[in-house]
């Protein structure tokens, strides 16, 4: 299994975490990524909001080059997989918008590379019975980590166990629908399914495909808050005790933000949200360095790390210790 | 009274129709939409509300709202529209019109950024961020807002001082170059028609 690899702009910076954790994760499964040569940006929001043809000529630059390397394509960045996907279903429907975006990039371009999310490769095309069985060699393995002895210390094996997770989709993984088209617009489970094939336990709430607000934490970062607590706050009510996201945009409007919604709208319990790849990545063995860990703005470290057999309390405490050195700095 | 006047008018919901490829004018006013909106509670105007000055031909209150700069493009109304109309096409039209039109926006924030981060993708092929969020910052004077955020996010590698060029950065120029030649054409009136359509 290969995939021309088409990293996006965030996870060149703020989500740097999420491209490690993806291709350590692939790695470990044995899917080839190979990146997308000389990769420019897909325009983001900012692109469909100013300029029709921009929006759809800068993910094709990036499609064509696929083309030529004969691969399709797969993305971890949630907004780049809906802006990859719009341009193809425009160009594949729209007479005028292919010629329009081939008069554009100057060449020749007709909607057919494949695009597709890592979690539609992990879940569909991978398959939960292979990361099933993936995940049970590890847990067999004395020490369950591979991670072991990387660092002077020893590593506990990862609390996923009976961990309980909300899993985010955010907007744009599922909709809209005929455009990303990998799971239902309003109740995706595929994150869930995955969730569930790690040993962990997602959480039933309503809030799955709720937007965090995306590019308005730059412009109107009052909304975000107040959107992000909503989801906090109501992920805890469910008896997550953590988050899994997709979307580098979700991953920092709920975790670097997180603190803000809090003294914004009131008590929120420090809530860890992961990548769902840096989830698998712990339930292959993959240590914390390998997938980044240190980058949450909210650590998981008290969430994952525990030791087996020892009480769920290791988030409480957590929470009690972070409470304490917030009200240490006021 | 002028207004009422001023808005008897079909040009805006064509225009509208035109720019986006979706019909406004199928909206029946469910209010699905602005049920589901997510920003609803910040909006002037709700989505539905929006779609409802769109067939008055309310032009000036439609493109100087605050509500078409709200929209975080969710999709949540154009995936839940019974009519099939991409409402989230729709905000965009708008947006486009009224920088177009140079309509004196409630506040130019988003417009702001939306110009910072295609200069930085104009300028280097990738986003680099920091240049970006320096770029808006000076551009909309809010010089101060989240900067106790920038050392954390340096310590945790989430910015980069230097900005990474992607070895594409030719062709991008190129293409906003392009890109800016053809809006001349989808302003033109001869556009297609049958682009439109839910």
């Amino acid at each position: 299994m290969k995939y021309a690899f088409f990293p996006g702009c965030s996870l060149e910076s703020t989500a740097w975490d999420f491209d490690r954790s993806t291709r350590a994760v692939c790695a470990a499964l044995g899917i080839e990524l190979e990146d997308i040569p000389d990769w420019v940006c897909c325009g983001s929001t900012p692109a469909h909001a100013s300029s029709g043809p921009l929006a759809i000529a800068l993910p094709v630059l990036n499609l064509q080059k696929a083309q030529a390397a004969g691969l399709p394509v797969m993305t971890a960045c949630a907004s780049c997989y809906a802006r990859l996907r719009t341009a193809n279903h425009k160009v594949r429907n729209e007479a005028a918008d292919r010629e329009r975006t081939e008069r554009i990039t100057g060449k020749p371009y007709d909607g057919g590379v494949e695009v597709r999310h890592v979690l539609d490769v992990l879940v569909n095309r991978f398959g939960l019975d292979g990361i099933r069985a993936a995940v049970g060699q590890v847990a067999n393995l004395p020490g369950t980590v591979r991670g072991l002895g990387r660092r002077a210390g020893w590593q506990p094996a990862p609390r996923l166990k009976g961990l309980r997770v909300a899993c985010y989709y955010g907007c744009l993984l599922a909709r809209p629908p005929e455009v990303v088209a990998f799971d239902n617009p309003e109740h995706p489970t595929s994150m869930d399914d995955l969730v569930a094939a790690i040993g962990a336990v997602p959480v039933a709430w309503p809030l799955k495909t709720e937007c965090c607000g995306a590019s308005l934490s730059m412009t109107h970062s009052n909304v975000v808050s107040r959107l992000g607590f909503k989801l906090l706050s109501m992920a805890r009510r469910a008896g997550a005790e953590c988050v899994a996201v997709a979307c580098p945009l979700c991953q920092v409007n709920l975790d670097l933000r997180q603190s803000d919604a809090a003294k914004a709208h009131g008590e929120l319990p420090p809530t860890p949200v992961l990548y769902v790849t840096q989830l698998l990545g712990l339930a292959l063995g993959l240590s914390s360095k390998e997938l980044g860990l240190r980058a949450l703005t909210v650590s998981a470290k008290g969430l994952l790390g525990g030791r087996a057999g020892k009480p769920r309390r290791a988030a409480t405490c957590e929470m009690k210790s972070a409470k304490c050195k917030m009200q240490n700095a006021k | 009274m002028s207004d009422i006047l001023r808005w008897n008018s079909n040009d805006l919901v064509e225009e509208v129709q035109r720019r986006s490829g979706t019909a406004p004018g199928a909206c029946f006013q469910c209010h699905k939409c602005s049920a589901g909106c997510p920003v609803g509670p910040e909006m002037d105007f709700l989505p539905s509300q929006v779609m409802r000055l769109v067939h008055l031909g309310a032009e000036a209150e439609v493109l100087g709202s605050q509500a078409i700069w709200l929209c975080a493009s969710c999709e949540a109304c154009t995936t839940r529209c019974p009519m099939g109309i991409d409402i989230a096409a729709v905000m965009d039209a708008l947006r486009i019109m009224a920088i177009d039109r140079q309509v004196a926006l409630p506040d130019a924030h988003g417009r702001e950024f939306n110009r910072s981060f295609l200069g930085s993708v104009r300028r280097h092929g990738r986003v680099y961020e920091m240049g970006m969020m320096a770029a808006y910052k000076l551009r909309t004077g809010d010089l101060l807002a989240d900067v106790g955020k920038v050392p954390q996010m340096l310590v945790k590698g989430k910015l980069s001082l230097l900005p990474k060029r992607s070895g594409g950065v030719k062709e991008v120029r190129e293409v906003f170059r392009r890109a800016e030649e053809e809006v001349g054409r989808i302003s033109n009136p001869s556009h297609k028609q049958e682009e439109a359509g839910p």
